[in-house]
């Protein structure tokens, strides 16, 4: 039985529509499996049996009548960012815990109308931010991963660290995430798992609890590129409670997995040979052009000239929206509220010291600080001048080539509590992935080899706006080539 | 305006008072800006809150085109510059009838720009008022402090209700302009079906920028465009009825006088009017003022519209309270007075129109006016709930022109039918009194009240004012019923006058 669990969603789905297996069955697997790893991974916040068992069981109904969506019965983790209706969703902060939504959010509601079945919520850094997972208030998840040279435990990267860490330990088939800055690429690249950030508008952000509104976006973290793009096409929808939701269809871009890429121009960008790179992801990223050039892509040398940039506008932008979107958290209609206080302003203050952990408290002054009277211009405005730019860069690209390869992270996973001392080593590890959240394009990682220490590392496709499908298909090449099929040694 | 009546005078010499209003009106809408939720006077607290409205983990703001469709016309109606592309921005400070921690407004690029504002002072006389800016906003919701001693209670309902903040020049020179030009806004507002106006609901509010300096210099400010030429202003926030505007712009123009002339300086800074008191008190000074951190709401796409959609608004607005007060002079024949105290409501003007088809239009307009506008008043009605039908005006005073009855008589007429016995020429019929053209019967009457004041008759030579007191006697033998025109010739030659 436990075997089921190491499928992918694509087997599973399709055992499940042979009748191979049922979806009770599945799901079972994956909660024994959660009941067993859990405690030690701490993936999940919430493990929601009840509900996945009356999914599943609906689910066989469906599926014994030979009816049933693109995911019927497929057990899923859910990243706690995303509203579900009568189940706890706290956004990995102490701010809500016990906060129980009266509604679904769209992307989720997609996955349930499409057969899904929800196994629990995920771990995450504290409102989507962090980058090790380590300021979650549920404590940080373990990666499953550990390095040959050390006992020591690393990070699953952040936010979506419970939903990287679920997936490569097999705790569910698939997970949602959502990414910021790099929140679903650079842990898919710390796990040995795909994740892809699509296109800004693709996904609906109803019921997403706000990080930065104009950077959020929903993705998936899969085992396989294939995956991905299953799951990607069922939370994608045009939904009109969301402004910013794009009305177009969505493809269907598993037919884009497994087609040649020969004759297509991938970009190469100078300015992501960073300072200081090591050899080891220097070698990687050859490695990949290699692969794509013998799979006939002609590699283009490009030039993304206010890269350096992306760092410090991603650290305006993102924390300056977050300032105003977390100002509903006041303590007043739900969430955390402090139990002693002296006035309306100390209530106000007393709450969100307590409600809020210091990451999201370092965030929230810098964003309210940019914004504020004097600084605005030289900060904002300034940040916002060079996001169009960076938009830009790309835009002067796209006539040459059809996607784009980088490295997705400076450096393999760490250890825990590693670079927790130091902000601005943390805010690093988003150096390749923020270009794609602040230009709204869609951004794929995908495993393509193992570090020295044995330590999964990926590689990032980038593409055009609403040119997922030739990410999806550079990023099958790339995983067809690397033949990835390294799993953690089972430590918990 | 001529400089004597925005003087004021001081110990020190003579001052002239400068004032900007930002009115803010409630979009007449059955659903609020961003949620969808319903708006409506009278629902229970928090009745009507949607989960946007609350502020939910989660939620965000979609636009409602109809607000938008309402600022527009607003716009139109008040001659100013549509903006094809605005942008909705945050604007944020923490309070409890603010969920979300923010209002959305327009700060940066508002839908309407600039425009003018025709208006009538109480002397006939018209000023202009600049417009600088319309823009949409959210309003909050309300808090109430009176149902307990120790706690405070939060009442959603009215949070993110469309408003439109209209945003003047510093146009205006005197309480009586200021609030000739709030009524001025709101019968535009009224006339094109995008607010209510009724400010008992606190559906149509003020807030009152006012400054003062010395005489002259703020014509210098109209030369220069220098605002150093005014004096420092202090924002009257929500004042909202006519009264309290007037009574406040007063007291605030004293007391900021009295500092200058003591040597002191006016401190920028936002002051509330307490109509009880009389007086206006500081809220904040500038230094305490709050820092909005303005910027781009991020859920919301730029507003862009389409030329074509903002024509085809154009081409269907209502006629407007100045277009009608220009028609009805040109049509009617009315004075300005007349054709100004008409266009001041929308339904009165209506009826009014109704009512003088093929009549004497002076006439008609003085019934309109006077009679029915009296017990309108009388009863707390408007002319929207006028239940007297416009035709029983235009048949009074058809019997009026065609001398069945006379003026005196038809305030009697008048009085039977706004009680309900039935149109004038019922009315007329049922009680009898047609007005007696009989010159046979007047003259009896004329003679018997001469034989029966011989004296009287006799003075009258001498002192012919007399000749009322005759007129009143044979109009009281008559029942009032005797033409008056008839009663005066017959009188004066009886009488050898």
């Amino acid at each position: 039985m436990s075997d089921l669990t190491k499928l992918t969603l694509k087997d599973a789905v399709d055992g499940l529509k042979a009748k191979t297996f049922t979806s009770e069955e599945l799901t079972r697997a994956f909660l024994t499996n959660i009941e067993a790893s859990n405690p030690a991974l701490n993936a999940y916040v919430e493990v929601t049996a009840d509900k996945a068992l009356e999914q599943a069981r609906a689910s066989d109904a469906r599926l014994a009548k030979g009816e049933g969506g693109a995911l019927e019965g497929a057990p899923l983790g859910i990243k706690d960012l995303f509203c579900t209706e009568g189940v706890q969703t706290t956004a990995g902060s102490n701010m809500l815990r016990g906060f129980v939504p009266p509604y679904e959010s769209t992307v989720t509601a997609n996955l349930w109308r499409d057969g899904a079945v929800m196994l629990g919520k995920l771990n995450m850094d504290e409102f989507a931010m962090g980058s090790a997972n380590e300021t979650s208030a549920f404590g940080p998840v373990k990666n499953p991963w550990k390095a040959k040279s050390s006992d020591a435990e690393l990070t699953p990267g952040g936010s979506s660290g419970g939903s990287a860490s679920a997936v490569a330990s097999d705790l569910c088939l698939a997970a949602t995430a959502s990414d910021t800055g790099g929140s679903i690429r650079q842990p898919a690249a710390f796990t040995g798992t795909v994740g892809i950030k699509p296109t800004y508008g693709r996904a609906s952000r109803f019921g997403m609890v706000a990080f930065a509104s104009s950077l959020d976006q929903a993705g998936p973290i899969t085992k396989t590129v294939t995956d991905a793009a299953i799951l990607l096409k069922s939370m994608c929808s045009f939904d009109a409670k969301d402004s910013t939701s794009l009305d177009i269809p969505t493809p269907d871009w598993t037919q884009s997995v497994g087609q040649s890429v020969k004759g297509l121009r991938i970009g190469v960008p100078a300015e992501y040979l960073i300072d200081g790179m090591s050899e080891e992801i220097k070698a990687l990223w050859q490695q990949g052009v290699a692969w794509l050039k013998a799979a006939g892509c002609e590699i283009v040398e490009i030039s993304l000239p206010h890269t350096k940039y992306a760092l410090p506008a991603y650290y305006i932008v993102a924390p300056a929206e977050a300032s105003s979107n977390l100002a509903r958290y006041d303590g007043m209609r739900f969430g955390h509220r402090a139990e002693e206080f002296s006035s309306l302003d100390d209530l106000y203050a007393a709450s969100r010291a307590e409600g809020f952990g210091k990451e999201v408290q370092r965030r929230l002054t810098i964003g309210t600080y940019v914004l504020s009277a004097g600084f605005y211009d030289a900060y904002y405005v300034k940040a916002l001048k060079v996001r169009r730019r960076i938009a830009e860069d790309f835009d002067k690209v796209w006539g040459s080539v059809d996607a784009i390869l980088t490295p997705s992270t400076p450096t393999a996973a760490f250890k825990l509590g590693d670079k927790q001392i130091d902000p601005l080593t943390m805010y690093l590890n988003d150096v390749f992935t923020v270009t794609t959240n602040l230009a709204g394009l869609p951004g794929i990682s995908v495993p393509a080899g193992l570090s020295s220490d044995g330590l999964p590392l990926g590689l990032q496709v980038i593409g055009k706006a609403l040119d997922e499908a030739t990410v999806f298909q550079v990023a099958a090449a790339l995983e067809d080539s690397a033949g990835f099929v390294a799993k953690p040694a089972k430590w918990w | 305006m001529s400089d004597n009546k925005t003087l004021i005078k001081g110990r020190t010499g003579d001052w002239e008072i400068v004032m900007g209003l930002e009115i803010h009106a409630q979009v007449a809408s059955k659903a609020k800006l961003f949620s969808g939720a319903a708006v409506g006077f009278g629902a229970g607290p928090n009745e009507q809150v949607s989960l946007v409205d609350a502020g939910f983990p989660g939620m965000l703001p979609t636009l409602n085109k109809h607000c938008v469709e309402q600022a527009v016309k607003s716009g139109l109606g008040l001659k100013a510059q549509i903006n094809l592309k605005s942008q909705f921005d945050r604007k944020n400070y923490f309070y409890p009838d603010l969920p979300t921690g923010y209002q959305i407004s327009q700060l940066y690029h508002p839908i309407v720009g600039e425009g003018v504002v025709e208006v009538e002072a109480e002397d006939g006389s018209f000023f202009n008022v600049g417009i600088e800016r319309l823009h949409l906003e959210q309003d909050a919701g309300k808090l109430i402090h009176d149902l307990s001693p120790t706690e405070s209670y939060v009442d959603l309902n009215r949070a993110g209700t469309a408003l439109m903040e209209i945003v003047s020049r510093p146009d205006i020179r005197t309480p009586e302009e200021a609030v000739a030009y709030v009524k001025k806004i709101r019968t535009i507002l009224i006339y094109l079906g995008t607010c209510d106006g009724d400010m008992d609901k606190g559906n149509l509010r003020a807030d009152v920028n006012v400054s003062v300096c010395r005489a002259g210099n703020y014509a210098k400010f109209k030369e220069t465009g220098d605002f150093g030429f005014l004096g420092t202003r202090c924002e009257i926030k929500n004042v909202n009825s006519f009264r309290f505007i007037s009574q406040a712009i007063n007291y605030e123009a004293r007391r900021q006088i009295e500092i200058l002339e003591d040597g002191g300086s006016i401190i920028q800074e936002t002051r509330l009017y307490d109509p009880t008191a009389g007086e206006t008190r500081s809220m904040r000074s500038k230094e305490e003022a709050m820092d909005y951190r303005y910027f781009p709401d991020p859920d919301l796409l730029p507003l862009e519209l389409e030329q074509a959609w903002i024509d085809e608004i154009k081409a269907n607005l209502p006629e407007l309270p100045d277009e009608k007060r220009r028609r009805l002079m040109a049509d009617y024949g009315l004075s300005q007075y007349d054709a100004v105290v008409l266009i001041s409501e929308q339904a009165k003007a209506d009826y009014f129109e109704a009512a003088a088809k093929g009549r004497d239009a002076k006439l008609v307009s003085n019934w309109v006016t006077n009679e029915v506008s009296a017990r309108l008043a009388a009863d707390g009605k408007d002319f929207s709930e006028n239940p007297l039908p416009a035709a029983h005006v235009a048949q009074l005073v058809e019997l009026i022109e065609t001398n069945v009855i006379s003026s005196k008589i038809a305030k009697e007429v008048f009085d039977y039918v706004w009680n309900g016995e039935g149109s004038p020429a019922e009315v007329v019929e049922k009680h009898g009194l047609k007005q007696v053209t009989d010159t046979g019967a007047i003259e009896k009457a004329v003679d018997d009240i001469i034989a029966a004041n011989p004296d009287k008759a006799a003075a009258v030579a001498e002192k012919p004012q007399a000749l009322g007191w005759f007129v009143g006697q044979v109009m009281k033998a008559t029942g009032g019923k005797a033409n008056p025109a008839a009663v005066n010739d017959i009188l004066k030659s009886k009488l050898g006058l």
